[in-house]
């Protein structure tokens, strides 16, 4: 190994402190969310009393994001993995434009197709004030994720030579889809399931306008509570979020790394 | 036969699309020159003085964001390929780990940091006697927007940085060539795809990024933020109309050149 010189230690200091920006302000607001008073610092003492609070106040909003972020899944399992498969079959201009249209709603900011879908369906009372109401934006801004992500599998694989095997021993379409397609597509699925689950529980642009006084999810709460209740309040129920998307961040990083280090292990 | 099934396939996605998002997006376009002033709405944003002024202030905003966290996630990026020291996946992990917080708690965290009762404050009242709060400003939105980009464009940067290829370094140094300039003529054009690519992201997410400027402050000024008064408190369902219609064909176009640019297919998030 060579010797380290100025610049090294330059850039890790520069590098650890960024890491710092990103990290410090994560820790304080979980500490925040266990102190007894924030202000006076952990002399104050721990407490789980703000968590009490949260649980009591807000476990809807627990409960109906994580109902979404499921329904989300669902319907992107259903709508996005033959849409997915259909775009790596036909690899014309017109699957290319197709491609193009379904990702706008991640380049679109929320904000504006929330107010989209309310000027379309604002009027209908009763889908208006439903959870699916919620639902539809999410699987629009989830939907992207999970086609991009399988077609990208599906690119990778020879997903012709392997149907048309399947087909030679007589396979039916059917078979060939759920018992050949999707077991080969499985690490894109699953990428593509975790970044949805992740997505729909962290939306906040469009769920903001799409909400209503009964169906509030976590991140519309945590907003209500950053502008209402007192910081300890706030923090505990970050830490409450934290503790719900973490996992699937840490997940989302281990299915991204995991076909890395079988290619490895191959080679 | 083939083709019918492949038809088949796509359709319950293609309804859905079509009516959840093209109509309504129609719709909107429609109600967005149906206002008081007609089709002119739509010119709204440069002739309006107020909305002039936003769009300036979001766009040198976001520009901003994008310089500063390519210039950061740039440094960072390369350190990271280059190196390898214990702990080194660990960093990584934790410079991507924010990648799916909400604008709203990134708003928080920058509270945590810059707010009344944040990390810089009590530094600065502890050092110079002066507490600093910055947190419920540009400032403030700034740090957010640079917090939420990082995660975004480090490991295009890093993917990127992997395929430089470090004879080429040698090769200038050999030459006579500054560490400078082997960092301006060398690695800032071979990492110049990923920083379109990274940067068009950065860019178009601070556009319409709503959530972090909401939990800071309703009254600064940008964007989406004049999108959501119009919307709300003024009820002027028109002009928030063409002004997020405005918004999206910038924010859609800026990442379909770069895309056409960098010639890669990477997927915003925001």
């Amino acid at each position: 190994m060579r010797k380290r010189g100025g610049l090294f230690w330059f850039q890790l200091g520069f590098t650890l402190l960024i890491v710092s920006f990103l990290i410090v302000p994560v820790i304080l607001s979980m500490l925040a969310g266990l102190t007894v008073n924030y202000q006076s610092g952990l002399e104050s003492g721990l407490t789980f009393r703000w968590v009490a609070a949260v649980w009591e106040g807000y476990r809807q909003t627990i409960f109906l994001s994580i109902g979404l972020a499921l329904a989300s899944l669902a319907a992107t399992l259903v709508l996005g993995v033959p849409a997915a498969y259909v775009l790596a079959r036909a690899r014309g201009g017109w699957a290319r434009a197709i491609e193009e249209l379904l990702v706008m709603p991640v380049a679109v900011p929320g904000l504006a197709t929330a107010l989209a879908l309310i000027v379309a369906y604002g009027t209908w009372g009763g889908f208006r004030t439903s959870w699916t109401f919620i639902l539809v934006g999410h699987v629009l801004f989830t939907l992207p994720f999970m086609v991009r992500s399988v077609l990208a599998v599906m690119h990778a694989i020879d997903l012709k030579t392997l149907e048309e095997g399947a087909a030679s021993l007589g396979a039916s379409f059917g078979q060939r889809f759920f018992q050949v397609i999707l077991p080969n597509c499985r690490s894109g699925i699953l990428a593509g399931a975790l970044m949805v689950v992740t997505l729909s529980m962290g939306e906040f642009n469009m769920t903001w306008l799409l909400h209503t006084p009964l169906t509030k999810t976590l991140p519309v709460g945590l907003a209500d509570a950053y502008a209402s209740l007192r910081l300890e309040i706030g923090s505990a129920y970050t830490l409450v979020f934290f503790v719900m998307i973490v996992p699937l961040l840490v997940a989302i990083q281990w299915a991204a790394r995991e076909p890395r280090a079988r290619r490895t292990e191959r080679a | 036969m083939a083709r019918y099934r492949l038809f088949l396939l796509i359709l319950p996605a293609a309804i859905v699309f079509t009516a959840f998002f093209l109509l309504p997006l129609a719709q909107l376009f429609v109600i967005g020159a149906g206002g008081k002033d007609g089709i002119a709405a739509y010119a709204a944003i440069v002739t309006d003085r107020n909305y002039r002024a936003s769009l300036v202030a979001t766009v040198l905003l976001s520009g901003g964001v994008t310089l500063a966290t390519l210039i950061i996630s740039g440094i960072a990026g390369v350190f990271l390929t280059r190196n390898r020291f214990p702990f080194r996946p660990a960093v990584t992990a934790m410079l991507t780990f924010p990648l799916a917080f909400p604008g709203v708690v990134i708003g928080f965290m920058v509270i945590m940091l810059a707010g009344r009762q944040g990390l810089v404050g009590d530094v600065t009242q502890w050092v110079f006697g002066d507490k600093l709060v910055f947190a419920y400003s540009m400032a403030g939105l700034f740090m957010g927007y640079v917090y939420f980009s990082i995660p975004r464009t480090i490991l295009t940067v890093m993917a990127s940085a992997e395929k430089l290829d470090p004879k080429l370094e040698e090769a200038a140094r050999s030459l006579g060539a500054s560490p400078l300039r082997v960092v301006w003529d060398v690695i800032i054009p071979g990492l110049m795809p990923a920083f379109v690519a990274a940067g068009a992201i950065c860019f178009a997410t601070a556009m319409g990024a709503f959530g972090t400027a909401f939990t800071l402050a309703t009254r600064i000024n940008v964007l989406p933020m004049v999108i959501y008064t119009e919307f709300t408190d003024q009820a002027n369902i028109a002009m928030a109309a063409a002004l997020s219609f405005i918004l999206g064909a910038i924010t859609w176009l800026v990442l379909a050149v770069a895309r056409t640019a960098a010639g890669s297919s990477v997927a915003a998030a925001g």
